[in-house]
């Protein structure tokens, strides 16, 4: 069992560094073709494992060698394969190889079509790092890898200077929040005297609860920055600057359940503070709301997926903060498959319109792409959360959740973003697939993509529509390792009042979506109507002016700060480096007229080192001769 | 007593003449002074019993060396003056003399090898024939190369000195001279 | 009085650095020889002296052998500057700076 943990571990790394060989040549073709083969392979081990964990097999812990062993410091590089992190790795490497198969095609006109298989494979690579280490050294190693890599994607066209800032963006609102996340790592060390998962979570319940709260709110800060909550969040949007089969793979399905993954993994610290825990559902709920208001507005396709994302990362978070770890680690699964379904399908969609990102230049688009709108359309639906498709099973059970325990406000909360999330997502797939076709006004003629792009994204469709039915074997497999919390709510009755309204909610939300834009007639707004104007359009279109304030307030005054320091440096940093080399130069120039080639002055050195030698001489002999006076002087004298 | 009044006398004179020699801005004078002092150091010579030194002292040096550096002379031109450039006076005096003093502490010490044993006494019989004998017997070899080394140094002399000047540069003027070396140093430039 | 070793040995040392001044001072290539023959002078009547103090005939051999090499090296040394005098029309010090470095 050890090789296929070694074999999905490092077959990602090894397609990463094949690609990167010919990252300076020209497309070639073979390039994509192996790396997704290697990340195939690497689902292949996947599978194994997982199928041998459901059937009731050991948890696969290997170490693989020693990373520091200094003091009482022992960090391993060890990994372990147990309910949780299989899970994981069955997502990312499911979804990575459908992304990387899809890219092939997606990317088939880039000049940078090799670079961009290097970068895409070494973050499955980190990714794999992350969820399959069994210390949290190892899992800060995975974080800064996906990190990185995200920056490279995300940055991918650097010679677009909007891309190159939303990666930097990305990069530094990440690394803020680990500055948070190490504090926090370094708090459990300190404390409990190890990173190893189970010997720090072991020794956990031993400490005080304020160490513990410190601890969980750090951990949580690092969260926060992967998993784009707020106010850390506006890297999310941004980072749709990146190609499309990028967002699909790492803003939908992987790098930003990082976060969650981070806290289901700690579940036994958080059920330690379970006020920590009600802190981050209700950011997590307000998250929610929040970034589905900022979806009901938005005229950037990848934009509204991206807010949606956020709005679902938001849900995970509730759940895992409420102590429904399980669900919310089904409820990431899921959300991947149609997440990255979504995304894919945008990408066609982009492809098509030249690159167009505006649905309100769209429009009608379902006779000519048919296969495209069948999946976006499905993956909607499972996003809305309709039954019987996964989002159902997934999200119907974080509302209970959050119902059973009595926390109505978040209940509600949720409850209202699952009808905004349902009206935007079928406001988007109205605008794109259905009414009357605005692009041939802009001249555009759009065509369906690659067939091996749709055979290949339809695994996740056939995901989104079945993964409900899977909730039963993973509930018994996931439970062996995380608490089996289930709700059980006082009546049956309130519980199918609870379901149905949910449903005849969220079915209300589309039909009203599909009123106003499939139906109706739809003019591509210019900024003259009078809802255009209107306040709360405003502040929804400008992200409630959250950008506008940390360039004013955060960003303006640092690069104050940075002209400042960079004109300290120039001054006394380098004057005194070039002092110093001056300072030889000096000397050098100055001894130089010794070589002078004339005989005179030649001939006076000469002399003087005659001198020299001679009063050396006559002041050995003297120190000779008269060594026991001098020798009873410095004695004298206490040397 | 003679010997004191003598060896003061005559190095005082030597000293002098030296002095000339070295400070003098006319090679004439210079010379005439150098020549002068070699007579004077055979003088010491003849104090201090080393008659055939004293002998050879004049003859190769008073008579041949400077007769040659006489020669020299009227071949440079030497009544140009020849600029002598700054140097300053306090270091070169300044390291001379501090030196100077050096070694005579170092002389003035207490020797350390009080029992030195000579190697070639002197036996009593006259100077010459002593110098003679060891010069033989003892020396024979140095003697011999240093006749063969002689030899070499007049040959090369001839050669080196034997070839004709197209141009005299005596009779020329600084002008011309410095257009000369101009267009000689355009032949090697260009 | 009575002159000792020690008398001539100073008067050397005297001779010897006029000899070093004159070496450090002059810039005619045919003065400076001049300053080399003082110095070779003092060095002999030193070896005079002290052979004639110590008995031994060590010292008179060495000044002969010093007058020998003395004028060879000046028949050799006044040939080099007959030829650069020839090429350069000059033997003044300071233009003798070809090898510098």
């Amino acid at each position: 069992m050890e090789k296929y943990l070694y074999i999905a571990l490092f077959a990602p790394i090894v397609s990463s560094l094949f690609s990167a060989l010919f990252t300076n040549t020209p497309k070639k073709q073979f390039v994509g073709v192996i790396a997704s083969l290697l990340i195939f392979t690497s689902f292949v081990s996947s599978s194994i494992l997982l199928s041998h964990i459901l059937n009731g097999g050991d948890i696969v812990h290997v170490e693989m060698m020693t990373w520091m062993a200094t003091g009482n410091l022992y960090i391993p590089f060890g990994f372990v394969v147990d309910q949780i992190s299989v899970t994981m790795m069955m997502v990312v490497t499911l979804v990575s190889t459908i992304v990387h198969i899809y890219s092939i095609g997606y990317m088939d006109h880039d000049k940078g079509f090799n670079r961009f298989f290097a970068w895409l494979s070494a973050f499955v690579f980190s990714m794999m790092i992350l969820v399959m280490s069994d210390n949290f050294a190892g899992l800060f190693i995975g974080w800064e890898g996906v990190g990185l890599c995200s920056w490279g994607l995300i940055g991918f066209w650097f010679h677009k200077e909007v891309a190159t800032w939303a990666a930097n963006e990305a990069f530094i609102m990440n690394r803020i929040a680990d500055l948070g996340m190490l504090i926090g790592i370094f708090l459990i060390y300190w404390n409990t005297g190890s990173l190893q998962y189970d010997i720090a979570f072991a020794a956990m319940p031993a400490l005080d609860q304020s160490t513990l709260t410190w601890i969980g709110i750090f951990l949580f800060v690092g969260a926060m920055g992967k998993s784009a909550q707020f106010p850390l969040h506006t890297w999310l949007a941004d980072a749709m600057e990146g190609p499309t089969p990028v967002s699909a793979l790492i803003h939908a399905a992987t790098m930003v359940t990082a976060g969650v993954y981070l806290v289901i993994r700690s579940n036994e610290l958080y059920d330690l503070i379970p006020h920590v825990g009600l802190f981050i559902a209700s950011l997590g709920a307000f998250v929610a709301i929040f970034a589905a208001s900022m979806a009901l507005v938005n005229r950037d396709m990848k934009r509204i997926i991206a807010y949606s994302t956020l709005s679902q990362l938001g849900y995970m978070f509730v759940a895992a903060g409420l102590g429904a770890y399980w669900v919310a680690l089904f409820h990431l699964m899921a959300h991947a498959f149609f997440k990255a379904l979504l995304f894919l399908g945008a990408g066609n969609v982009m492809h098509a319109m030249h690159d167009e990102l505006d649905p309100f230049k769209m429009g009608g688009l379902y006779k000519k792409m048919k296969w495209t709108a069948i999946m976006m359309t499905i993956a909607s639906i499972a996003l809305a959360g309709i039954f019987p498709l996964a989002g159902f099973f997934s999200k119907d059970v974080i509302l209970e959740a959050a119902f059973v325990e009595h926390h109505y406000i978040i209940y509600s909360v949720i409850l209202f973003t699952a009808g905004l999330t349902a009206f935007y997502s079928f406001r988007l797939v109205a605008m794109i697939f259905h009414g009357e076709e605005r692009y041939k006004l802009f001249g555009i003629d759009p065509h369906e993509a690659y067939k091996f792009m749709l055979v290949g994204m339809s695994p996740l469709l056939i995901l989104a529509i079945i993964a409900g039915s899977l909730k039963g074997t993973y509930f018994e497999m996931i439970t062996a390792i995380l608490p089996n919390t289930e709700y059980h709510l006082h009546s049956e009755l309130t519980y199918w009042i609870m379901t149905i309204g949910t449903q005849l909610f969220v079915a209300a939300a589309i039909m009203y979506a599909y009123k106003k834009y499939a139906y109706s007639p739809v003019t591509v707004p210019d900024g003259t109507s009078k809802m255009e104007n209107s306040f709360i359009y405003k502040l929804l279109k400008n992200q409630y002016y959250i950008p506008y304030a940390y360039e004013e307030f955060a960003v303006k005054p640092y690069r104050e700060l940075s002209a400042v320091m960079w004109k300290i440096d120039n001054t006394v940093v380098d004057a005194t480096v070039d002092g110093i080399a001056n300072f030889i130069y000096a000397t050098g120039e100055n001894t130089r007229d010794m070589q002078s080639g004339n005989l005179s002055t030649m001939l006076k050195w000469m002399v003087a080192g005659t001198v020299g030698l001679l009063s050396l001489a006559v002041v050995f002999g003297l120190a000779a001769r008269y060594s026991d006076e001098i020798l009873a002087i410095l004695s004298g004298l206490g040397v | 007593m003679f010997e004191a009044i003598a060896f003061y006398l005559f190095a005082f004179l030597t000293a002098a003449m030296f002095l000339i020699t070295v400070t003098t801005s006319q090679a004439l004078y210079a010379l005439t002074a150098l020549a002068a002092g070699m007579i004077f150091i055979s003088a010491f010579f003849f104090i201090l019993g080393a008659d055939f030194l004293g002998a050879v002292q004049i003859i190769v040096y008073t008579g041949a060396v400077m007769a040659l550096y006489a020669f020299g002379m009227m071949f440079f031109d030497t009544t140009r003056d020849v600029k002598e450039k700054k140097g300053n006076k306090f270091i070169i005096v300044g390291f001379a003399t501090f030196g100077a003093i050096l070694v005579v502490a170092i002389f003035a010490a207490p020797m350390v090898g009080e029992n030195i044993v000579a190697h070639y006494p002197m036996t009593g019989a006259g100077n010459t024939q002593e110098v003679g004998m060891v010069l033989f017997t003892k020396y024979l070899i140095p003697f011999e190369v240093a006749a063969v080394m002689l030899l070499v140094a007049m040959i090369a002399g001839i050669v080196l000195a034997g070839k004709k000047m197209d141009l005299s540069l005596t009779l020329m003027n600084g002008e011309e001279i410095a257009k000369l070396q101009d267009e000689k140093n355009k032949k090697v430039l260009s | 009085m009575e002159i000792g070793l020690n008398h001539y040995l100073v008067l050397s040392t005297i001779l010897f650095a006029i000899g070093l001044v004159g070496i450090m001072k002059r810039k005619n290539l045919l003065l400076l020889f001049f300053a080399t023959e003082i110095l070779l002078n003092s060095v002999n009547i030193s070896f005079a002296a002290i052979s004639h103090y110590y008995g031994d005939l060590t010292g008179q051999m060495f000044a002969f052998f010093v007058i020998a090499i003395a004028a060879s090296e000046l028949a050799v040394g006044l040939g080099l500057l007959i030829v650069w005098y020839k090429r350069h029309g000059t033997i003044d010090l300071d233009t003798m700076t070809s090898m510098r470095g």
